[in-house]
């Protein structure tokens, strides 16, 4: 993202809104700034802020005089006055933080928005997560701090000499250059997003194991964690298995989704006899 | 879409915050479901949602691009559902905001009843979850709990801050933005209602709870008194 120095009137609005804090007002040009390091490309100034087209330098003359007359001008906060955001032809590898941090750009490898996948929230239609399994979302830099796929790395190669397998379809096991020890590709390396989210699936008894390995490696790493933990309920709608491990390891559970059993199989080359599909 | 399971906050702040949100699977149920998607969001208009949300374009109070310098002084400031509704037109995950356990519930029945096919998932604290189910006489089929927040934890705002922000989880609305609509507040440049439509024009996919971001600035600004 930059901003258009003939049409920035330093308003400041956008410092505020931007997630990372990578907006800045340059003391020098009197512009608002990119830290174009910092920036993860997540398009929160440019779809979040509104947009009015005022004349530049109008609003320039009104802010000088506001300013000599000690008035405290009072924008709306949500807006940019002038229109000033320009999205930039972003190449490879730049383009990835897009693909991580804004959430309307759909993964190509996941055919979803977001950083993750459908997880357990169709997990009543795929049966991804069996009984007896535990799904995990590791997600890095969540909230509001960022990561660098460095970072990610260290994470990645760690589960990975855990012997534990990635979920295919997530979009961060796509930029895996070996998917088996986790090593992602070089070339983004130094690039920054807003988060991005490991997934694995184990069995029932190497959670704590796990969360373990989980919280020894965050402590080497300059950035949060959010941790989710899904797993299948029972017959009757209970989840007595993992709940208990988690509270032992010392978590109080506050909040979960749950996946409410409505969903079922409804494309019709799924559903129909075999014998129809083919005299089709 | 993990990004209403990590909000901020223990089991009772969650009282005023029932997100209730439809999907497909790929290549299992996504055959004609942008019809399903518009549905089920209809269903969820009688129960009073606080918030609609389409992942793809975003909820009920959205960044206008064309704003005229007369346009701040009548702005909208209440949620467009029919918007979102009638934008609907790619399979996305639909989500309807629910402010009370009551409206969820009746709101999770009627979608039972409907049969669509799509899954349906409950984000909230997980007795809250867990009511919901049991009065809709659904069985819950999986779950997935948040362990919160852990690693380099010093990086993250207080809590007030943490709450508000939190409630994009896809991390749009800023921690800086949050902290200065809660001091506006607490200076009385704004209302709470004023500050609550910027920061929800800020979420790209419409699960942000204004009623609960309300309710987290009002509490803010007593605490400074």
């Amino acid at each position: 993202m930059r901003i258009d120095p003939s049409k920035c009137v330093a308003c400041g609005n956008c410092t505020y809104v931007c997630p990372m804090g990578a907006i800045y007002i340059d003391p020098v040009i009197e512009r608002a700034t990119v830290n174009r390091d910092e920036c993860v490309e997540c398009y929160a100034c440019y779809n979040g802020l509104s947009q009015e087209h005022l004349n530049p330098t109008m609003v320039r003359t009104v802010r000088k005089l506001f300013k000599m007359m000690r008035v405290r001008f009072d924008p709306e906060p949500d807006v940019c006055p002038t229109a000033a955001f320009a999205p930039e032809d972003l190449v490879w590898p730049r383009v990835v933080r897009r693909a991580f941090s804004d959430p309307r750009v759909p993964h190509e490898s996941t055919g979803i928005e977001g950083r993750g996948t459908e997880e357990v929230k169709t997990n009543d239609v795929s049966g991804r997560v069996k009984v007896g399994e535990v799904g995990f979302t590791i997600e890095l830099g969540r909230p509001g701090v960022g990561v660098w796929f460095r970072e990610i790395q260290e994470m990645a190669w760690a589960l990975a000499r855990a012997g534990v397998s990635f979920e295919k379809r997530n979009p961060l096991t796509t930029l895996m250059s070996d998917v088996a020890s986790g090593t992602i590709r070089e070339d983004i390396m130094n690039e920054k997003v807003l988060s991005a989210i490991i997934e694995i699936k184990v069995s029932v008894e190497r959670t704590e194991e796990i969360i373990e390995l989980v919280r020894g490696v965050e402590k080497k790493l300059d950035t949060v964690v959010a941790l989710g933990v899904a797993t299948r309920c029972d017959d009757d709608g209970e989840e007595r298995i993992v709940a208990p491990i988690l509270e032992r390891l010392g978590y109080k559970l506050e909040r979960a989704k749950t996946n409410t059993g409505l969903g079922r199989v409804t494309n019709r080359a799924l559903v129909m006899p075999q014998s129809e599909v083919t005299a089709r | 879409m993990t990004n209403t399971l990590h909000r901020y906050g223990d089991a009772d702040s969650f009282r005023d915050d029932y997100v209730v949100f439809a999907m497909c699977c790929r290549g299992q149920n996504d055959e004609d479901v942008v019809p399903k998607l518009r549905k089920f969001l209809e269903l969820a208009v009688p129960y009073k949602p606080v918030n609609l949300g389409d992942s793809r374009r975003g909820g009920a109070l959205r960044a206008s691009k064309s704003m005229g310098p007369l346009s701040h002084w009548k702005r909208d400031m209440k949620p467009d559902f029919q918007m979102v509704i009638q934008g609907v037109s790619t399979p996305m995950t639909a989500a309807a905001v629910f402010d009370n356990r009551i409206a969820a519930e009746d709101f999770l029945k009627t979608v039972k009843e409907a049969d669509l096919g799509l899954s349906v998932n409950i984000s909230t604290s997980i007795d809250g979850a867990d009511q919901c189910c049991h009065v809709a006489d659904t069985c819950r089929h999986s779950v997935g709990y948040s362990l919160g927040f852990q690693g380099k934890t010093e990086h993250l705002p207080n809590e007030d801050i943490l709450k508000l922000s939190t409630m994009c989880g896809h991390g749009m609305v800023s921690t800086s933005l949050a902290k200065k609509m809660v001091d506006w507040v607490k200076e009385g440049r704004r209302t709470p209602d004023e500050a609550v439509t910027y920061m929800t024009r800020f979420c790209s996919c419409g699960v942000f709870n204004p009623s609960r971001a309300k309710r987290i600035l009002e509490e803010a600004r007593v605490r400074q008194k």
